[in-house]
């Protein structure tokens, strides 16, 4: 670790500054994993697209690897004011919030959980050397930084984030909101978030994880988020990219499931311009049940990759896999969906689909749902479609006196709806509900042939 | 049965219609008169241009016009946009309903009587205006109020769907009514629900032209007249009796009659 190709030099610079910084407290394990992260990220760098990279297959990452960003600093009284957090409401006694700017947990702006009654919603850096939460061996331990670059680099940053513990057995719905939000600045900034999501057994945990950041500013926001379900447990689990449209998002996500554990997931992707969403969810007890749901809606030059994984790894447990796009403009979106079910994980129940509403010409998708089955008493089914909206759809709105921008906004909301109804909280519903709307562009879109 | 309005100007009137599709000719000049207050019958056997007929006076983009006239109260809708058509008035039941998940049917009706009241110069309906419409308009064509609630027609019953394009049409209270084989496939207590549905909104204002292969619905809605769609012409007109003379016949003496040129 003590060296770096020139191309990583400025990146080795911050990793210097930062171990030997603010990070020079780090309990050893941490460090250690960081040097981990490092020396990982040095060897394979950035994915390529070449031959034989099946996970980036579709997305070309050169731009990152090209651009200079630099460490972001974190929280000033003068970027303070300029969060750019999500604006829907949340209550209850058992609500949480966590922001953070430039990577940094912010105190002023946040109303974490006192450390007592079963619950920890804290940020990551002020209680990582802290031996009572034996943070040690947990973090890393579902997305280890030998994942690939990204996640490499992640663990090398690895300072500040969000852990979320709720000790087994505490009944309470417990919600935690996460604000990760970018600040305009000089030079292209990028921030690492880390968070780690430890549902006890038989908990009930609602996360939401927001991203977002200035419009106009180049940055890159490289998160990486781990989730444990314990045991009989629930975990709702949201994450809103809200990044600017010149921003880079790469978020590596990894969810392992207990016995009869269930995991909700919805994703809601606007804007950025190159995001990747990557998430792999591991089914490693009988009886555990995900849902993994997302929307995204793109337009001009944005790209988007989702790329999804359920691992069937034990017996009767079910997955069902949802995701929607609406392209506009030269948009590109790429959906990459696996369900392996393995052998011994027989009475599976696996469902995947993604659908592409196609708003202009020029939109293109690249969707590969697949299955790699290995039991034989299993129920899976998958599917992809993109097209335009449907002409005899449309015209039977007309001849209801709806025009003809009024039946395709009428229909794209619909399309969005499916996804977005699926939040169970009403304030974050209505609220995303109103984001998607008005991001829908006001145009005549192209049809399908009719039937 | 509502008798036509003696001397008044007709609602519908349709001169040497003739459409195709793509290549093929499908409507070769279609005359027809309707006035307010009456119930046509379009009768005829499969392919003969009936369905086509209804979509073209309702604006289906698919077909194009290529020649004769269509005046909607004296005006000349053929260049009128579908929507125009639908405010102005004109209500098409499809033979096949579209499902539209994610679209509630409220949101779906609103939208549309918003329409066509902007169109009109008038207000758009507050919500609690709407809503108290809509549910005695629900109860009139006696339809299960839960499907209202539902997004339209998604995972409905092919029953469940036609009413639905009754209870549209009894929301948007349209001046004329195009009924597209709206009684095919439906069983016997369907039928008389949509053909109550009609008959309660028969008025000597509005008029309904009714699309139909079969003479099974025509026992429950009488017609002023039965014009037999053949080949892309009506072939014959007649009033009620010509219904039950095809039922009994057949479309086969149709055929052989105009073969030999009758």
């Amino acid at each position: 670790m003590t060296s770096a190709p020139a191309k990583y030099a400025h990146y080795f610079a911050d990793f210097q500054s930062l171990v030997q910084g603010p990070g020079a407290g780090a309990p050893n394990w941490l460090k250690d994993l960081r040097d981990t992260g490092w020396s990982r990220f040095n060897e394979t760098g950035f994915p390529t697209a070449r031959r034989g990279n099946e996970r980036w297959k579709y997305t070309n990452v050169g731009t990152i690897a090209k651009t200079d960003f630099g460490l972001a600093g974190g929280p000033t009284p003068a970027n303070s004011s300029k969060a750019l957090a999500p604006s829907y409401r949340m209550e209850g006694p058992s609500v949480f919030d966590l922001v953070y700017i430039d990577g940094r947990y912010s105190p002023d702006l946040s109303s974490p959980a006192a450390p007592s009654n079963g619950i920890t919603a804290a940020s990551l850096a002020s209680i990582a050397s802290d031996s009572k939460f034996s943070l040690e061996g947990q973090i890393g331990r579902y997305a280890p930084p030998d994942d690939d670059g990204f996640a490499a680099l992640n663990t090398a940053f690895l300072y500040d984030g969000a852990y979320i513990h709720v000790a087994d057995g505490h009944s309470e719905k417990v919600l935690v909101r996460l604000s990760y939000t970018t600040t305009d600045g000089t030079g292209p900034k990028i921030t690492h978030p880390r968070t780690m999501i430890v549902a006890g057994q038989n908990t009930d945990i609602t996360v939401v994880e927001s991203y977002s950041g200035p419009k106009d500013n180049v940055y890159f926001t490289n998160a990486v988020t781990e989730i444990s379900v314990g045991a009989g447990a629930h975990v709702d689990h949201y994450r809103l990219l809200l990044e600017g449209e010149k921003a880079f998002h790469v978020g590596t996500n990894r969810v392992n499931q207990e016995r009869d554990s269930s995991f909700s997931s919805a994703s809601f992707a606007l804007g950025t311009a190159l995001a990747r969403n990557d998430l792999e969810v591991l089914l490693d007890g009988p009886g555990a049940y995900c849902s993994l749901n997302g929307l995204y809606l793109t337009a001009d030059n944005q790209h988007i990759d989702n790329l999804i994984s359920i691992d069937h790894a034990q017996p009767h447990c079910t997955s069902r896999l949802n995701y929607k796009g609406i392209l506009d403009g030269r948009s590109r979106a790429v959906f990459g969906g696996t369900v392996l079910v393995r052998r011994d994980a027989q009475k599976s129940d696996a469902e995947q689909t993604d659908k592409n509403l196609v708003l202009s010409k020029q939109a293109e998708v690249d969707s590969k749902p697949s299955l790699l089955i290995y039991a034989d008493d299993v129920k899976c089914s998958h599917g992809a479609t993109a097209g335009h909206i449907d002409a005899d759809t449309l015209f039977y709105l007309r001849s209801r006196g709806l025009d003809l921008d009024a039946a395709s906004r009428m229909l794209v909301q619909a399309f969005a709806s499916e996804i977005v109804d699926k939040v169970q909280l009403e304030p974050l519903r209505e609220y995303l509900g109103a984001l998607f709307s008005a991001a829908i562009p006001n145009k005549s879109l192209p049809v399908a042939e009719a039937r | 049965m509502a008798a036509a309005v003696k001397g008044s100007k007709p609602l519908l009137s349709v001169k040497g219609l003739t459409a195709s599709a793509g290549d093929l000719e499908i409507l070769k000049g279609i005359d027809l008169e309707v006035f307010p207050g009456e119930v046509h019958a379009i009768m005829g056997p499969n392919g003969s241009g009936k369905s086509t007929l209804a979509n073209v006076l309702a604006g289906r983009p698919d077909y194009t016009v290529t020649g004769g006239q269509v005046l909607f109260e004296g005006q000349n809708i053929l260049k009128l946009e579908p929507e125009i058509r639908a405010r102005m008035g004109l209500f098409l039941a499809f033979q096949y309903p579209l499902e539209l998940p994610g679209v509630r049917a409220w949101q779906f009706l609103k939208a549309g009587v918003d329409a066509r009241r902007v169109h009109n110069h008038e207000e758009e309906m507050s919500a609690r205006e709407f809503d108290q419409m809509l549910k005695a308009k629900v109860e009139q064509v006696q339809i299960d109020p839960d499907l209202v609630k539902r997004a339209v027609n998604e995972g409905f019953s092919g029953g469940e769907k036609k009413r639905n394009e009754i209870l549209q049409m009894a929301v948007l209270e349209p001046k004329l009514a195009l009924l597209d084989e709206t009684d095919s496939g439906l069983d016997i207590d369907a039928l008389r629900i949509v053909a109550d549905g009609v008959n309660l909104l028969r008025s000597p204002e509005n008029a309904v032209v009714l699309v139909t292969h079969y003479q099974r619905i025509l026992d429950y809605i009488t017609p002023n007249h039965v014009h037999v769609l053949f080949d892309g012409r009506i072939v014959q007109s007649g009033g009620p009796e010509l219904a039950h003379e095809l039922e009994e016949k057949g479309y086969d003496w149709i055929k052989d009659a105009v073969d030999v040129g009758v």
